[in-house]
């Protein structure tokens, strides 16, 4: 007898074995001396993430699966991968001096960073729902460690608990969904799917259905959308400031990427069927995300609302369906991936009282004292509420007129609404910032060479995606050729 | 042709940028940038202007493509042509003169660098406007002119009112904005292209709910920028502005914005008919209410911020009958005189250490001879006496009026015009004339502004006075008109023979009204109410006779107006649409304080919410059939 | 044979059962364990899935399932350790310190 020896396709999971490597090459430098700065494993983590990029780079443009079509590489995944270089490369460069003054300097924060994009990015390019399953997880099962690492904050705990508890109980109805969509069809791939569910008997079970509500339960719940969001503003403002921009901008494109792929893929067919809840859930997400925003004045409890609330605007793409539709969701990912891993950037380097600068009440009259901080919170601010010529303005742009060209004018036009309450909570900072003047304790700011460095990448994103476009949509469109050609 | 049209908004920009990170370190010598690269701005800009006028050389093409998005493209489009000149030369002269006049006016202050910074990116942002080729980057700078507007009005932002003026008018923007992006959004999906040659050479194609749809969405983006009815409440408010500002944004140049839009987009306007009929009825309606509401006001900024309003809508007047360059021939004098008036109340201001109230002024014609002199020239300006600049452009307007049938315009604007003279001469009667009302604190330190002040006000004074010749009515229509036919063409105006000068005597003779009725308001009667106490005479009883029929007229006519006036400033204007406005907002703050009482901080609600939204989603799933 | 309805209707059962347990339950421990009787669950979906269809897909799903639920399982009752030690109890109720 012969054994068939599986032909393993390396090439197809280059940039993630890279990511891998990174992660273990980490661990292991992480119990070398010295105990106390952990500089280096930050450094070989985004010397890992660059490689990860690079590798993307040069595999743009194939198309091939591997592991029994478990796995592809194609544009989508590769453009998400270069995503989450991008994001988790900011967070490290941001992290490094954060955690060390906050005391909590250990090589494990980066580590548990790397096999975070490492699940993001398995999230991506999966085209069978249990390696999106095993994706989420390995992200989620570091996010809830990350989120609680301020081991002796009762807050970070908090956080920690409430995003673990939550987003298990998000699993078990992710994973009955699967069960059940395995149950209807008998496959769990994707392209296995598509090719059930062309037969027209299967497209009525009720088992299909629920299984599919189930799957749109888990993915609603890691993309925070209403009503499955209320884990978002308590974790996010518990969570260590660095760790809340990962939560806000890595996870939830991975899960707008697992979603794009598994609602416009295999599910496209069944789009009348799905079409009112997604669209019902974008017009609630967006604006409870938005109307709650106005009330807080805790500015990372404001920012989860907002981030709510662009959830809403993103899922507009995902109702259009068409190619335009999800593109403009892949360019407004990235764009706010930028904008925002920026804004909680800034908001990270400054203190008042040995705390956290995260009230209102401490950014008054910042320009005054941090004229170039407050410039680039206001600029990032400006490019939320969507205010030419940054990534933001773009973003929605593209959204709302992918919106409205499917003939979504009623959507298009609760989006703008809601563009404009949303304006009155992010001005209200920069009037703060600008007009008011500075009182009680002065905020200081600790800027260290690597956070210069990613501000600096995250203004240049939300600039240069807001001024040229053209090359990136581009790119999105490319992304979601495969199942959108 | 490009080498002359970049440099116009890259000067301002470069000075922006170099205000912006050098502004602290050049502290009071910043006007060494800011006032160069708008002054040479102006320079290119009148070459530019020159070769379009000699050669009749325009331009348009792209600079870079900036969004593509399928079959969608919007590159940075650029338009030079007899429009986009004239409105260049007016933003950057007038804005160059405002420039110097402010280094008088802001000397001292501590924000000085900041406030260079914020002018010279309103003036780069507002020459891209007025250059933008296409829809989408009118769009853009529309919204970037509004942010200038938004700093320079917040600019004290010490004081309270400033801050909340400054909230105000961008909220209310925002309300007018919302309608132009959905225009903007609709004629790309109706058109598939935002370039102005593409769309206005398509627009007649267009269905005429379509056009009108587009064209009125376009028009409220309009009435936001250019504070008129329902959306005119910010302007009042701006004025917590320092007064260059108000000069150069608030009268002569962003707030005109708006009657530029409709005037470039008029073949859509055309196209839908409705539409322009709309705009002629705001405008003229605004021309009124706005300056009934300056009759009765106190505050010298105030009541030129109504006449702002009051002139805005004449403007729109203008294009709404189709006499588009009567419109932007009224944008331009309106800039000169408008300009004028703010700084030379600016001076007042200045020379009185910060007092606005023209009750507490008066005879300040002896100490301040350049600057009455100067508000001598535009008051006479905008009350439309010839041969100044004022009465040419206004004047076209009503006669536009007349001759396109629409006679309830030309009777509004004729009561407007007699009400615009009333208001401007009363102000004049109050404060530079009669007995001085001065403190004596405010008496001592009476001062004539310094030349750098005084002679940006004599440039203006000078323009306002000669303004006029580009509108005398020649064989083939004005000048201006004439220049700008290949843009904006004029139907030949129908006026019958001899109309023409009969119009021209009414409209000077309704001026000459508004101002003798404020004379004999405002300087005859305080003189001798105060000399004399008891009828001496037969005579005397006689001449006070007079004053019974003016109380009589007081009784019947001014004092109903006065109180229709005060009511529509306080029911209609505080009451009605900030009630609406602020209602609107106190509602989403209201349920934003009680939604975010749902997030109670229990895992189990949390779990709770996401059980109930899994079981009506599965509910809903399941049973979709 | 025991037909596969019998197993689907144990399954959800099952699912019940736990989702029930994370709504009313108090002790983070319990809310767990509720929560691997909805993992466990899904695997009797999947084994009985499996069978019906005549694969050993679903069996296999089963063993990544278990994984991560013990992955799960290390991480969770690390929180709960954390949090024990601050507070000296655990209630998920007094977890309120955020919210609003």
């Amino acid at each position: 007898m012969e054994l068939a020896f599986p032909v393993i396709g390396w090439r197809v999971i280059t940039p993630m074995l890279l990511v891998t490597g990174t992660g273990f090459a980490c661990l292991l430098l992480d119990l070398l001396p010295p105990k106390e700065r952990k500089g280096h494993v930050a450094a070989v983590g985004l010397l890992g993430l660059a490689l990860a990029g690079l590798a993307t780079g040069l595999l743009w443009g194939q198309r091939e699966t591997a592991f029994r079509e478990m796995v592809a590489l194609d544009e989508f995944a590769l453009f998400f991968n270069l995503l989450f270089c991008v994001a988790t490369g900011l967070v490290l460069l941001l992290s490094h001096g954060y955690i060390r003054r906050q005391g909590i300097e250990q090589g494990e924060y980066y580590i548990l960073v790397l096999f975070a994009a490492l699940g993001m990015m398995l999230m991506a390019a999966g085209t069978d729902l249990l390696i999106i399953f095993l994706g989420l997880e390995l992200m989620s099962l570091s996010l809830y460690v990350l989120a609680g690492f301020f081991r002796t904050r009762p807050a970070s705990n908090e956080s920690a608990m409430k995003y673990f508890l939550l987003g298990a109980f998000a699993t078990g109805f992710f994973l009955y969904g699967i069960a059940l969509i395995y149950g209807a069809t008998g496959t769990t791939s994707l392209p296995r799917l598509a090719e059930a569910l062309a037969r027209a008997e299967l497209g009525r079970d009720p088992l299909l259905f629920a299984g599919l509500g189930l799957l749109l339960v888990g993915f609603g719940f890691k993309i925070s959308s209403v009503p499955f969001h209320m884990w978002a503003p308590d974790v996010y403002e518990g969570a260590p400031t660095a760790i809340t921009a990962l939560i806000a901008t890595g996870s939830k494109a991975a899960a707008f990427a697992a979603l794009l792929r598994v609602l416009l893929g295999p599910m496209r067919g069944l789009q009348p069927d799905w079409l009112v809840l997604v669209w019902i859930l974008a017009a609630l997400t967006m604006t409870l995300g938005n109307v709650v925003a106005i009330a807080q004045s805790n500015l990372k409890r404001m920012l989860a609302y907002s981030s709510i609330a662009h959830v809403g605007y993103m899922l507009i793409g995902v109702v259009v369906g068409t190619q335009l539709g999800a593109a403009a969701v892949l360019y407004y990912l990235a764009a706010y991936t930028f904008m925002t891993a920026g804004a909680f950037g800034v908001i990270l380097l400054l203190e008042r009282r040995g705390a956290e600068a995260v009230q209102l009440g401490d950014y008054a009259g910042l320009a005054a004292r941090h004229p170039l901080l407050a410039l680039l919170l206001a600029l990032f601010l400006l490019s939320l509420i969507g205010f030419p010529p940054t990534a933001g303005f773009v973003g929605k742009f593209y959204l709302f007129s992918a919106a409205i060209e499917a003939g979504y004018v009623g959507l298009a036009i609760l989006a703008v609404l809601n563009a404009v309450i949303a304006s009155y909570y992010y001005l209200r900072l920069i009037v703060y910032m600008y007009m008011r003047e500075p009182e009680g304790e002065p905020v200081v700011a600790a800027l260290t060479p690597a956070a210069g460095l990613g501000l600096a990448v995250a203004v240049w994103g939300t600039l240069h995606l807001g001024l040229a476009p053209g090359p990136l949509i581009g790119l999105a469109q490319g992304a979601v050729g495969p199942f959108l050609p | 042709m490009v080498h002359l049209i970049w440099p116009i908004p890259a000067l301002p920009l470069a000075g922006t940028l170099i205000l912006v990170f050098f502004g602290r370190r050049l502290g009071a010598r910043a006007h060494w940038v800011a006032v160069p690269s708008v002054g040479l701005a102006f320079v290119v800009a009148l070459a530019a202007f020159l070769r379009v006028w000699r050669d009749g050389e325009t331009f348009t093409g792209p600079l870079l493509d900036w969004i593509i998005a399928g079959d969608f493209r919007a590159p940075v489009t650029v338009q030079l042509d007899q429009l986009s000149a004239v409105m260049l030369l007016v933003v950057t002269g007038v804005g160059f003169l405002i420039h110097v006049y402010s280094i008088g006016y802001m000397h001292g202050d501590p924000g000085y660098p900041r406030f260079f910074a914020y002018l010279t990116l309103f003036v780069f942002s507002m020459v891209m406007l007025v250059l933008a080729g296409n829809f989408l980057l009118l769009y853009v700078f529309w919204e970037a002119v509004g942010l200038c507007s938004y700093l320079l009005i917040g600019f004290w932002y010490t004081r309270p009112a400033a801050a909340d003026a400054g909230k105000k008018a961008f909220i209310v923007n925002r309300v007018g904005d919302f309608g132009f992006a959905l225009g903007v959004m609709l004629l790309w999906v109706s058109l598939g292209t935002l370039e102005y040659d593409e769309v206005f050479a398509q627009a007649w194609a267009l269905p005429t709910g379509t056009a009108t749809a587009i064209a009125l969405l376009l028009f409220a983006g309009a009435c936001g920028k250019s504070a008129q009815l329902p959306l005119h409440t910010w302007l009042p408010d701006a004025m917590e502005g320092p007064t260059p500002v108000s000069a150069l944004i608030h009268a002569a140049t962003m707030v005109t914005a708006g009657v530029y839009m409709v005037a470039r987009a008029h073949v859509l306007f055309e196209r839908s008919g409705v539409a322009l009929e709309v705009v002629a009825w705001v405008g003229i309606l605004t021309a009124l209410f706005a300056a009934s509401i300056g009759l009765v006001q106190n505050d010298i900024k105030r009541i030129l911020a109504y006449s702002t309003i009051s002139q805005l809508g004449y403007m729109f007047a203008g294009v709404g009958v189709g006499a588009y360059a009567a419109g932007i021939y009224h944008l331009v004098t309106h800039a000169f005189f408008k300009a004028l008036l703010f700084l030379a109340a600016g001076s007042i201001i200045h020379a009185l250490g910060g007092e606005q109230d023209i009750r507490r002024m008066g005879g300040l014609a002896r100490r301040l001879p350049v600057t009455t002199l100067t508000f001598l020239v535009a008051a006479v300006a905008i009350a439309g006496i010839p041969p100044f600049a004022g009465f040419f452009s206004k004047d076209e307007i009503l006669a536009a009026a007349w001759a396109s049938g629409h006679l309830g315009v030309y009777a509004l604007g004729l009561l407007g015009a007699a009400f615009t003279a009333f208001y401007i001469f009363r102000l004049v009667f109050l404060a530079f004339f009669g007995p001085s009302r001065l403190d004596a604190e405010a008496a001592r330190h009476l001062h004539e502004s310094p030349p750098v002040m005084t002679i940006p006000l004599g440039f203006l004074a000078v323009l306002s006075a000669i303004g006029g010749v580009w509108g005398l009515p020649g064989e083939h229509g004005t000048p201006i008109a004439r220049f700008l036919d290949p843009v904006l063409p004029h139907g030949e105006a129908a006026l019958g023979p001899g109309t023409g000068p009969l119009l021209m005597a009414v409209a000077v003779a309704t001026a000459l009204g508004g101002i003798l009725a404020a004379w004999r308001m405002y300087l005859r009667r305080p003189v001798p109410a105060e000399r004399l106490g008891v009828p001496s005479n037969r005579l005397h009883v006689l001449l006070l006779g007079k004053y019974y029929v003016d109380e009589l007229y007081d009784a019947l006519f001014v004092r109903p107006l006065v109180a229709v006036s005060e009511w529509c400033a306080r029911v209609f204007d505080l009451g009605v649409i900030d009630g609406l406005v602020n209602g609107a907002a106190d509602l989403v703050g209201r349920w934003s304080s009680v939604l975010r009482r749902v997030q109670t901080g229990l895992v189990m609600n949390y779990a709770l919410s996401m059980l109930v939204g899994a079981v009506i989603l599965l509910g809903l799933l399941v049973r979709w059939r | 044979m025991v037909p596969v309805g019998y197993y689907t209707t144990l399954s959800a059962v099952l699912f019940t059962i736990g989702v029930v347990g994370v709504l009313v339950r108090r002790n983070p421990l319990v809310i767990f364990m509720s929560i691997e009787l909805m993992l466990n669950a899904a695997n009797l979906a999947f084994v009985a899935f499996g069978r019906e269809a005549g694969q050993l897909d679903g069996q296999v799903i089963v063993f990544f399932v278990m994984t991560v639920a013990a992955a799960e399982v290390a991480v969770g009752l690390a929180i709960i350790v954390a949090i024990f030690r601050a507070r000296q109890r655990i209630n998920v109720d007094d977890l309120n310190l955020m919210r609003w």
